[in-house]
């Protein structure tokens, strides 16, 4: 126990250096690199004075370095500063889009596992037969389908041509999103608020999206979980399960699957940033009000602030869910410790 | 001057080894060696299309008079025709010079950066290795994809511009790579017997350690590729990368979704299918080639 406390402590304090150095990353990304952010939002045409008028505004005509102590200094006290284009503080539109995204990642995630895991660890009992390489062939395939156009075709096929499923939004017409709304996750807000008929609603319209993001990203799990399912199965204590007579069935989905678990927690820990990655396109496509649409919408408008903004959440997020998933890989497995 | 010859025969030994291993593997691997095969055929034809486009295409991908406006597939125009009234085929065939030479030039780019890097930090070790392990680690962490838009947006659109975007999130793959093989290959009995008859520092990392290295490097570059593709395809679609009139599988494939609710399928479905197969054709022949250069990789 104090061992992995130890560990926990040194993890914690590892994921400091490499939350800064992202930080610094996108500082030097959207403050050094060329490309100046007043002219372009202000437009070719804008006389110089106007230009540096707007600069001294915003504070960048100061030193970098000062610019840079003063950036980490805001991002300490949790502030994101102000958007440039519109009168609202950046953190403003991030706290209402966040849950949208998270909702769909997470979902999405929960189809992944869903899909990948039971078909990685039934290829690697079958393995080698005509069904191990048929799974194969569909994780390497769903892998190599980029998930937008994987999002279209699912539009194309279930929206368009059958007319099932909803291709666009959170909610349709005759949803109310003021009568539930409290945590942003449209889920869990319309079952708290006891609203079935909205609950069916928000769920059909995230149908399309999650699964999109699950089928693309069920490939890595496919082929992990069997792989680890390969190296397992050839155990001694397989083995043994298997000569005390335990039907075949319970051996690889009981002994063997819980044993090839752990390092599939930790590609789901890696994976994770993957959907972050999959989600902005997703969102993009389904039209989704998520970050990934407000990234992408903020870059037309060239509004710098919250494009770091969404980009420094989404490096806060990954450094902690990769803080997490070591910490309970600690927990599960002793073997792991400094 | 002997150490760069000396490199020039080893990397042509080299070769004919791959060469040697890869006839070899026709008996061996069966399914291997087709996946191998399947790849390298898509990827080939692919090249064809972007270094001769004019022997295929029917029209000039940029002619606004090929024919009516969204117009499904014919005989005249075997994909269709966009809301431009551009023939789609002639689109695909020669958007793919793009797709290819971005994905191509990055994975180079990336690589020619990464491995040097990987290279010293894994040989020389200590505070350097530390410090650009801790950086490498943190760029592979953060979403690729992110931080490519971020570096797209600010750079703007443009073939180099989108091509350095790219580049950039893959060097940390080259690096970490690298450097783990280095250290393993550090500690080979080869390398101590070197050291011990007197080899110079450079003369180690160049003929001892770079030879053994570079075999693994050669799957992760064709893997690398089928990703750096989706990368490029995403950033156009998205709308990022490359400013009109250079046709692109990732911009037709975003213009395509504006007229998908009216049912225009094959302005999506063509472009997408082509991203998929190329990308596909990539990572087979990575796979195929990593089972047939890496036996033990078999066993499983």
């Amino acid at each position: 126990m104090k061992n992995l406390l130890r560990y926990a402590l040194t993890r914690i304090l590892l994921t400091i250096p490499m939350l800064w150095i992202l930080l610094t990353l996108v500082f030097v990304v959207l403050r050094i690199m060329p490309g100046d952010p007043v002219s372009a939002m202000l437009g070719g045409h804008a006389p110089e004075r106007v230009i540096q008028q707007k600069k001294e505004e915003l504070g960048l005509n100061r030193p970098l370095l000062v610019q840079y102590f003063d950036y980490l200094g805001e991002l300490a006290r949790l502030d994101l500063g102000n958007s440039m284009i519109f009168n609202q503080k950046v953190s403003q539109p991030l706290l209402e889009k966040l849950p949208a995204t998270l909702e769909l990642t997470l979902v999405g995630m929960g189809f992944t596992m869903l899909i990948g895991i039971p078909l990685g660890a039934y290829a690697a009992s079958r393995r080698r037969t005509g069904r191990d390489f048929g799974i194969r062939l569909f994780g390497n395939v769903a892998y190599c389908i980029p998930v937008f156009w994987m999002g279209l075709m699912l539009q194309l096929f279930f929206g368009i041509w059958l007319d099932l499923l909803p291709i666009a939004g959170r909610t349709g017409p005759r949803v109310y999103v003021a009568d539930f709304q409290k945590t942003g996750f449209y889920l869990l807000d319309t079952l708290l608020a006891g609203q079935w008929a909205s609950f069916a609603d928000v769920a059909l319209h995230l149908l399309l999206p999650s699964l999109t993001l699950g089928i693309v990203l069920s490939g890595i799990f496919i082929r992990l979980t069997r792989a680890n399912m390969l190296d397992t199965l050839k155990a001694d204590y397989v083995l043994a399960a298997r000569a005390r007579g335990i039907p075949e069935r319970r051996v690889v989905y009981g002994h063997a699957l819980k044993n090839a678990f752990i390092p599939v927690l930790t590609m789901l820990g890696l994976q994770f940033a993957a959907l972050l990655a999959g989600a902005i396109l997703t969102e993009t496509t389904f039209s989704w009000p998520g970050m990934g649409r407000l990234l992408v919408e903020r870059i037309y408008l060239r509004d710098y602030p919250t494009i770091q903004g969404v980009i420094v959440v989404f490096a806060f997020f990954v450094s902690v869910i990769s803080l997490a998933v070591d910490l309970i890989y600690a927990a599960i497995d002793p073997r792991v410790r400094y | 001057m002997a150490g760069t010859r000396g490199a020039r025969y080893s990397a042509a030994g080299w070769l004919a080894r791959l060469l040697g291993r890869l006839t070899t593997a026709r008996r061996k691997y069966g399914a291997e060696w087709w996946i191998l095969i399947a790849g390298a055929v898509v990827i080939l034809f692919t090249i064809y299309m972007a270094a001769f486009p004019q022997t295929l295409a029917p029209y000039d991908p940029l002619d606004q008079e090929t024919g009516p406006q969204l117009a499904p597939p014919s005989s005249a125009h075997p994909m269709g025709t966009d809301n431009l009234s551009r023939d789609v085929l002639s689109r695909m065939i020669h958007g793919s010079r793009t797709i290819l030479g971005v994905a191509f030039a990055a994975a180079i780019l990336s690589s020619v950066i990464g491995i040097p890097l990987g290279l010293l930090s894994g040989f020389l070790g200590g505070a350097v290795d530390r410090v650009l392990s801790l950086i490498m680690d943190s760029i592979y962490a953060f979403p690729g994809l992110i931080l490519a838009i971020a570096f797209a947006a600010m750079l703007g659109p443009g073939v180099v511009n989108i091509t350095l975007s790219v580049a950039v999130i893959y060097i940390p793959t080259y690096f970490r790579l690298v450097r783990g093989q280095t250290l393993s290959i550090k500690q080979e009995l080869y390398v101590e017997a070197a050291r011990a008859i007197g080899a110079r520092q450079r003369t180690i990392l160049g003929r001892y350690i770079f030879p053994n290295v570079i075999a693994t490097v050669v799957v992760i570059f064709s893997l690398n590729i089928a990703d750096a593709i989706m990368t490029e395809a995403a950033l156009s679609y998205i709308g990022l990368g490359l400013p009109a009139g250079i046709p692109d599988w990732g911009m037709d494939l975003s213009m395509g979704k504006k007229f998908l609710p009216s049912g225009v399928w094959w302005m999506i479905t063509f472009p997408g299918a082509m991203i998929s197969v190329l990308a596909l054709g990539f990572t087979m022949l990575g796979e195929g080639l990593s089972e047939i250069l890496n036996p033990r990789l078999l066993e499983k």
